[in-house]
């Protein structure tokens, strides 16, 4: 080939815009339509875990959303270079550090929220999600983008969590972000007017259960169907 | 890409080095902020024995500081109520005695730390003694601090904590709302005997003309016995100390 005929074949494309229409879908999809939790179905166990008080369920979401955002991003930009007989290992070693980072600095700066999530944080390595998204599209993709696909499946998983966390702090104690609601409604309506809390919404049955209709009610919206 | 076993296993190699040094020089960096704050929570848990935790937490850290300096004197004793300034030629002091360590060992070589409440500045004005407890709950330990009035008989507060109980259920022993069952209960009996105090089985009932039951959690019954079996053996350890305070006592108002 001559060097003319290369340079007419190799015409320059214009550099994709920062949040063009694919990209923005890569952070939308798995808000509803590929939604990590309620669609794809990962990620159920810290779902059920953590979600008892909306407080923990928020820095849970941060959490996850900077463990996936990040380790989709290292892996992203190594993507070329793991071997591949130990990616898997690779992939659980980057995640691991991530995820013992984050406890980390909760310990030291937000130590009362660290007691409370004890476990759960080093569990986020379990989340199917991480491994999930590394395995689907970092291992495939440029950095930036896998930055953001895994800022969308984070974000789906978290207004999931974040709404079962709404509803079971709020049936099962009374509270929103630990402000009680119940008790300042009560005598509302009367005297004897007073909201009781349901034990179990404590539980992880409620999760189960809170989880189920968020899932009903999305796909009766979406019309998906498993096949 | 078939890659070679050299590059592979010094892919692996190098990846080992960064991830680790990134984990220790992190550890390293943050160390020092993380004690301060663990010894900060531990100031929180002994305050929170006597006064409430609200005011707790509208205080800023240095406040707590400030205050625990201007109100918490410490003593460590042995089992037999003595005091002790050193073990195994080390000085002793009640902040760095580990309760958690010396739980392993038998009661009779623990050392047993007493926080002393009194007044701003005064040290001889005592309102409460605090002993640490240190058990076990239903899936991992349980601690916390239990505070007597200067009867040395009246539970002034405490401030329960747990590794790992059931949220919702075991955690709860560190609500205000279940430590605040405990206040003014009496740890002896009007035969003059040390029986303690216990949470009861089920959770509602009305104990306040029982001075020695407390109402229990619904569906934490174990924490609950383990909290009970941990404030009964505390109180025998401790039990030679609280006796001759109030021997003391007896002595100074006659």
């Amino acid at each position: 080939m001559s060097a003319e005929t290369l340079e007419k074949a190799i015409e320059k494309k214009p550099a994709e815009a920062l949040l063009s229409k694919r990209r923005k879908k890569l952070v939308t999809d798995p808000l509803v339509d590929e939604n990590p939790i309620t669609i794809q179905v990962l990620g159920i166990c810290s779902a059920l875990a953590v979600t008892t008080q909306m407080k923990p369920t928020l820095v849970m979401a941060i959490s996850v959303i900077f463990v996936v955002a990040m380790s989709n991003f290292v892996i992203s930009l190594m993507r070329n270079t793991i071997p591949g007989r130990v990616r898997i290992i690779v992939q659980l070693a980057v995640v691991a550090t991530l995820v013992t980072l984050v406890n980390e600095v909760l310990k030291a700066f937000a130590y009362d929220m660290y007691k409370e999530l004890s476990v759960f944080v080093g569990l986020i390595i379990t989340n199917c999600i991480v491994m999930g998204r590394l395995e689907a599209f970092a291992l495939g993709n440029k950095p930036y983008d896998s930055v953001l696909d895994g800022l969308g499946s984070a974000l789906g998983y978290s207004w999931i969590i974040l709404t079962v966390a709404f509803f079971r702090e709020l049936w099962g104690s009374g509270s929103v972000f630990g402000v009680p609601v119940f008790d300042a409604v009560s005598g509302i309506f009367g005297p004897d007017f007073k909201l009781a809390t349901n034990g179990l919404m404590v539980s992880p049955v409620g999760a189960f259960i809170i989880l189920g209709l968020i899932i009903w009610v999305q796909r009766t919206k979406t019309g998906y169907v498993e096949h | 890409m078939q890659q070679s076993n050299t590059y592979i296993i010094t892919f692996s190699v190098i990846l080992t080095v960064v991830l680790g040094l990134l984990l220790s020089g992190t550890a390293q960096l943050l160390g020092p902020r993380q004690q301060e704050a663990i010894a900060l929570d531990k100031k929180k848990q002994i305050l929170g024995a006597v006064i409430s935790g609200e005011e707790i937490a509208a205080m800023s850290p240095q406040e707590v500081n400030a205050y625990y300096s201007s109100h918490i004197g410490a003593t460590v004793v042995d089992i037999n109520g003595k005091e002790v300034t050193e073990k195994d030629g080390v000085a002793v002091s009640a902040e760095n005695v580990d309760v958690a360590k010396n739980y392993k060992l038998p009661a009779e070589d623990r050392l047993y730390p007493v926080f002393i409440y009194h007044e701003e500045g005064d040290n001889s004005k005592v309102k409460s003694y605090i002993l640490p407890l240190y058990g076990a709950g239903l899936w991992d330990a349980i601690w916390g601090y239990l505070a007597l009035d200067t009867d040395m008989n009246t539970i002034g507060g405490i401030t329960l904590s747990h590794a790992g109980e059931t949220p919702g259920l075991g955690a709860r022993i560190t609500t205000p709302e279940v430590q605040s069952r405990f206040s003014g209960k009496e740890i002896y009996d009007e035969s003059g005997e040390l029986v303690g105090v216990q949470m009861q089985k089920g959770e509602g009932k009305d104990y306040s003309s029982e001075p020695h039951k407390i109402d229990g959690m619904s569906g934490a019954t174990i924490t609950g016995t383990g909290v009970n079996n941990m404030v009964k053996s505390y109180l025998g350890h401790y039990k030679a100390y609280i006796e001759s305070k109030k021997s003391s006592q007896a002595v100074a108002t006659l």
